[in-house]
């Protein structure tokens, strides 16, 4: 047992901090307030190869490894979930899939811009009649000569608008049994027929654009299909399982920014002739903030490192993300109480930080779904 | 063109500072490159992509200043030495610091040594202009501004809100100062491949020298954190008793009138 970072892995989490707090965390407010994506930030965070940590050099990429990521998603969760949240997305969903699963050729059209920090990657699941069950994807590719001829629609769809690909899933055939096989297709954003829109008024993450997708007859070649044809379905399991990590470093860096900004508050504002952290009832609230964040890092941790040792991680991915978006969610809202009044107001930020940790406990598998996932894996 | 840089892992003097038995405690405290060393790094690293050859960081310090070696030569630095006197200096002082790089650079053949304006923790601004005078180099400090051409420096440096314009001739040491530069953030291949960058690691006795040359000329009495600031007052009443009030208190509590 180590607990300890390697050199890079801290060099890397404290070039994030000092990123995080001096370009992000300015424009924190005025990104939620104005709902509008921080393109010039992802420029930047691509030239430092954000955007390309966990994939290797050949392809792009940084060659760092999970854990290096989890850290680079919480550092920048804790003074913006909406910069967080792209950023998690672009990386685990937009760019992963095509390195887990995709040919060299796709690795090298594809995946290098991405890993680069050049473009922006999406990943096309849910439908509006398909969420948790994403078996039920109603989205068709059909195969016409060498190429597939896409018809469908996918909602809440992260970085779309801001993406040059989208992996999209659809419904390819049907296997034996009469189910039918889900298969996942890389679709460039400017193929005809593709058309992205992003009209949500969100609560949250109001930053990060989420955006509705109507593919129409949109022909790509059959090359472009992701992996295996019949196991389309296994292997966004496998992706989400790997978004979940990050998604849960989001929940950790969320609930660490509302603790710093509530003890800091706490050990400032009096009543009663005494600063408010003297008071054990707040005390205790901030204890327990201190604790469960401690308790869902050891975990991220533990699933990064399960999944950087080739070990099977999914429980443990699962267990990360209920418990440090939930987490999240309870130090977001402790940050308002003991704020008080002024915990209500934008300007403290605290608010802010409970609007977007609400999210987490939705996106990538509601916080039900992980307990899904955890009981099958019980054997139930 | 042979370019060195001095460079101190200090706390992070933005961070909680704890005080016990006169000495600060490293147990929580921070610990980042110097911000002003930060300058002469980014400094570096461009003089050298405008006019090539190597940067190589010194440090005095300890096994734990690896890391900000590390840091540097994410930045692009090419090399890295460490003079780790952890085992054989309990005390040093500015003298000390300077004697060891004198010894240091001794055999070596700078065209620019860069060091920070001052190191945030002490404060003396003295390791640089004592190696200058060491080496028997020119040197000039506060820099905000460098241009090389030939063998010859051009720089503005920072007097007292005002700029003073200066010309010498290599080899030259400068100390760096806010407004010089944009460190940049170490990037994430940077940080990748100072892995596999050299970082060479000395002892003084690797340098001849020997505890005694370097001995602290000077001795620290005391150590202590600022008074805690007290809550301010808001004067009450009618503004002429106010002022009243105020130039009062100036004159004999303060003390400042
Ligand atoms: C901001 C945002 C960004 C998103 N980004 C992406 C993205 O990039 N790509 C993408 O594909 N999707 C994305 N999503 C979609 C997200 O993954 C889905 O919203 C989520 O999976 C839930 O699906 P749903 O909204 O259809 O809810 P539903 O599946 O309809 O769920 C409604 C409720 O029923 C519960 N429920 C459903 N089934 C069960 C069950 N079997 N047992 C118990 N409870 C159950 C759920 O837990 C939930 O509480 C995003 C969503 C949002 C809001
Ligand atoms: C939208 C809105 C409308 C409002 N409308 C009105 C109005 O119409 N009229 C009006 O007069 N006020 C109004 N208020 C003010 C509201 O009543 C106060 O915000 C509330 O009483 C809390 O006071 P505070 O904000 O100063 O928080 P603080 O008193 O500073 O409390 C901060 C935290 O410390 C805790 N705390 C404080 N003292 C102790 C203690 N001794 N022991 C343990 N914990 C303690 C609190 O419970 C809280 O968690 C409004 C506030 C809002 C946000």
């Amino acid at each position: 047992m180590n607990f300890e970072l390697t050199k890079e892995q801290s060099m890397i989490k404290k070039m994030v901090k000092d990123f995080a707090d001096e370009v992000i965390q300015p424009r924190a407010i005025e990104i939620d307030e104005t709902a509008t994506f921080p393109a010039d930030i992802f420029d930047k965070m691509g030239e430092l190869g954000l955007l390309g940590i966990p994939f290797p050099e050949e392809l792009g990429g940084s060659g760092g490894d999970t854990l290096s990521y989890a850290l680079a998603v919480e550092e920048i969760g804790r003074v913006c979930g909406s910069t967080g949240l792209s950023y998690a997305a672009a990386v685990s969903l937009g760019a992963s899939p095509i390195y887990y699963f995709g040919t060299e050729e796709q690795k090298e059209l594809f995946l290098k811009p991405l890993a680069s920090g050049k473009s922006l990657g999406s990943f096309g699941l849910t439908e509006p009649n398909a969420g948790s069950d994403a078996g039920g994807t109603k989205t068709t590719a059909i195969i016409d000569g060498d190429d597939f001829v896409i018809n469908g629609e996918k909602c809440f769809i992260t970085n779309a608008s801001f993406a040059k690909t989208l992996i999209v899933t659809a419904v390819t055939g049907r296997n034996e049994k009469g189910r039918n096989i889900i298969s996942a297709i890389i679709v460039p954003t400017d193929t005809k027929g593709v058309s992205i829109s992003s009209e949500y008024k969100k609560m949250g993450v109001r930053g990060s654009d989420t955006a509705e997708i109507v593919l129409t007859d949109v022909r790509v070649p059959r090359a472009n299909l992701l992996g295996d044809p019949n196991k389309g379905f296994n292997q966004f399991l496998y992706t989400l399982d790997g978004g979940r990590i990050s998604i849960a470093a989001l929940g950790v860096g969320i609930a660490q920014g509302a603790l710093n900004k509530a003890l800091s508050y706490a050990k400032e504002r009096k009543q009663f002739g005494k600063t408010i952290s003297s008071f054990q009832a707040i005390q205790f609230k901030l204890a327990d903030m201190a604790m469960e964040i401690e308790l869902a890092r050891n975990m991220v941790h533990k699933a990064a490192w399960l999944k950087d040792k080739d070990k099977p991680f999914s429980k443990e991915a699962a267990y990360a993300k209920l418990y440090a978006t939930e987490t999240a969610f309870r130090a977001a809202n402790q940050a308002i109480q003991i704020h008080g009044g002024y915990g209500y107001m934008r300007e403290y930020e605290v608010e802010r930080y409970l609007r977007d940790a609400k999210l987490l406990e939705i996106g990538e598998g509601t916080s039900e779904v992980q307990r899904l996932v955890i009981a099958r894996q019980l054997g139930c | 063109m042979d370019i060195y840089v001095l460079l101190k892992r200090t706390f992070d003097t933005e961070e909680k500072i704890n005080v016990s038995s006169g000495k600060i405690e490293d147990d929580g405290a921070e610990f980042i490159i110097n911000p002003y060393d930060e300058y002469a790094v980014e400094e570096a690293i461009n003089q050298r992509d405008v006019h090539g050859g190597e940067v190589t960081v010194v440090t005095v310090g300890e096994e734990e200043s690896e890391k900000q070696l590390r840091t540097a030569l994410a930045m692009g630095a090419d090399k890295a030495v460490l003079i780790n006197t952890e085992e054989d200096l309990d005390e040093g002082d500015q003298y000390t610091t300077s004697r060891i790089l004198e010894a240091y650079f001794k055999d070596k053949e700078a065209d620019l040594i860069l060091a920070g304006n001052v190191a945030i923790d002490e404060a003396s601004g003295q390791v640089g202009p004592r190696l200058a005078e060491l080496l028997g180099i020119s040197f000039i400090t506060t820099i905000t501004s460098l241009k090389i051409e030939d063998n010859n420096a051009f720089i503005e440096k920072d007097i007292e809100g005002d700029v003073e314009v200066v010309e010498s001739s290599l080899p030259l040491l400068v100390t760096c100062q806010q407004g010089l530069n944009e460190p940049r953030y170490p990037s994430l291949p940077g940080i990748m491949k100072a892995k596999k960058k050299p970082l060479e690691e000395l002892e003084i006795d690797d340098l001849d020298l020997d505890e005694d040359d370097i001995e602290a000329k000077t001795k620290t009495v005391e150590i202590f954190l600022p008074p805690e600031k007290e809550a301010g007052r808001v004067l009450e009443g009618d503004i002429g008793d106010q002022v009243e009030e105020l130039v009062s208190l100036l004159k004999n509590n303060a003390k400042v009138l």
